[in-house]
């Protein structure tokens, strides 16, 4: 234990006070997937639309989720907008902002990308069966769309699960600075313990990501890609 | 917006971008080492070998990097594993995007279909055959999609090499935050260097992939 460094997560309150930091980590990634999914399933929606500008903006948008590194998106909504519009925005707000920016267009781009690829035959062959425009999108289109959407959106999920690591960057006091100041207050009675506690961080990080990634892994071969 | 101050934190922020560069693709061709190796031991069934690889490639795909780097630098030294802040940078990349890179190769080498092996053998090919001519164009085809992906993913993770105290541009930017509070400067040039960093890559990678799609089969 001693060697390892795990003792000190038994000293005091250290190992509450590392699950409060998780939770705090846990609370942003909730709170920012819960809001974007209704935001993604909307963006998607848009970016399948036949107007040429609506189409030209999703896409721009799409490109600036995907090529600006996360960290970057922080830093400009953290620092830049307070200088920019004087408001004082909360680290875990801003961070909260980013997530809920990033997984907008991330998950709409799966939401495109699962309607567009429902073969154009299921709409004539449904409407060849005599269903109405409702009947052919609730039994036939919908159905489809969202076995190809659900696998890809869960892996999603651990993608944002992850990336709340980096608000320790913006000074959110979650798991990753919890465990530093743990470190730092023990540095002189259990040296050992950067090892304990980083270790114990990045197990609680695979507990909670692997079985999200297996069950999407699962439910993507349950459903197949065709 | 002072572009006199931007014009004076130019060399700063290039020399953070070599930086940046400079471990971004040595990592990234150790990544692509590791998961051609890893993909192999797991398209090939090798025993043994094969469970290991699995453990690592679950294991480092769902943890984060930043905290793969915090106990690669700050951990590992208490056992005498000490390694330079630019060592454990590459290193850190090429370990996290090994495993995602093993992941798009074998999906690549898997998804080429039966068929496709089964008549290749019924035209007497030998295995060698078989691999270089059938299957590697299919599978490098198929797998070029997410590989692109993660080239641009593991780029875009480079930023978190700040915390482990490489002069990368994420550490150039805050650092100039701090002293002289031109924040809006400082980030205009922090978007605009990712941009020429990433860009590139992006349209680069789209060419390809559309290049590369005629090779498979069926398109």
């Amino acid at each position: 234990m001693e060697l390892l460094g795990l003792d000190v997560l038994f000293m005091g309150s250290n190992a509450m006070r590392l699950l409060g930091g998780l939770w705090v980590a846990a609370r942003i990634s909730l709170l920012s997937i819960l809001i974007s999914i209704p935001l993604g399933l909307l963006f998607g929606v848009l970016m399948t639309s036949k107007n040429v500008i609506v189409r030209a903006l999703c896409r721009f948008y799409l490109e600036v989720v995907r090529i600006m590194p996360q960290l970057v998106l922080l830093f400009i909504v953290f620092f830049g907008a307070t200088r920019a519009l004087g408001v004082n925005i909360s680290a875990e707000l801003s961070s909260i902002i980013v997530f809920v920016f990033w997984g907008t267009g991330e998950l709409g781009d799966l939401v495109r990308g699962a309607l567009t690829s429902i073969p154009k035959h299921q709409y004539e062959s449904a409407e060849a069966l005599g269903m109405s425009k409702k009947q052919v999108y609730l039994r036939i289109i919908i159905p489809q769309a969202i076995r190809r959407l659900i696998p890809n959106s869960i892996s999603l999920a651990t993608r944002m699960v992850k990336t709340t690591s980096l608000v320790l960057m913006i000074g959110v006091v979650e798991m990753m600075k919890v465990g530093q100041q743990i470190i730092e207050a023990t540095r002189m009675t259990s040296p050992n313990a950067v090892f304990g506690v980083y270790g114990t961080i990045l197990l609680l990080y695979f507990i909670i990501c692997w079985p999200i990634s297996m069950l999407a892994g699962r439910l993507e071969k349950k459903w197949g890609t065709n | 917006m002072d572009f006199g101050v931007m014009l004076e934190y130019l060399p700063l922020y290039t020399q953070a971008m070599v930086l940046t560069l400079r471990i971004g693709w040595l990592g990234i061709i150790g990544s692509i080492v590791i998961g051609l190796i890893v993909a192999c031991i797991v398209h090939f069934r090798i025993p043994v070998l094969r469970q290991l690889s699995s453990v690592y490639v679950e294991f480092f795909r769902n943890t984060p990097l930043l905290i793969q780097l915090f106990f690669i630098y700050f951990a590992l030294p208490r056992f005498g594993l000490s390694i330079s802040a630019e060592m454990c940078g590459i290193v850190g990349l090429a370990l996290h995007g090994g495993a995602y890179m093993a992941e798009s190769f074998r999906s690549g080498l898997e998804s080429v279909e039966k068929i496709q092996t089964e008549s290749a053998m019924s035209l007497g090919m030998t295995n060698m055959q078989l691999m270089r001519h059938i299957v590697l164009p299919q599978a490098v085809a198929l797998a070029m999609p997410s590989f692109v992906a993660n080239i641009i993913f593991l780029l875009k993770e480079t930023s978190v090499f700040s915390a482990i105290s490489l002069l990368d541009l994420m550490f150039v930017a805050k650092d100039l935050i701090g002293l002289y509070y031109n924040t809006t400067e400082c980030l205009v040039m922090l978007v605009i260097f990712y941009l020429i960093i990433l860009l590139p890559v992006s349209i680069l990678g789209t060419v390809l992939e559309r290049r590369l799609r005629y090779g498979t089969f069926g398109a």
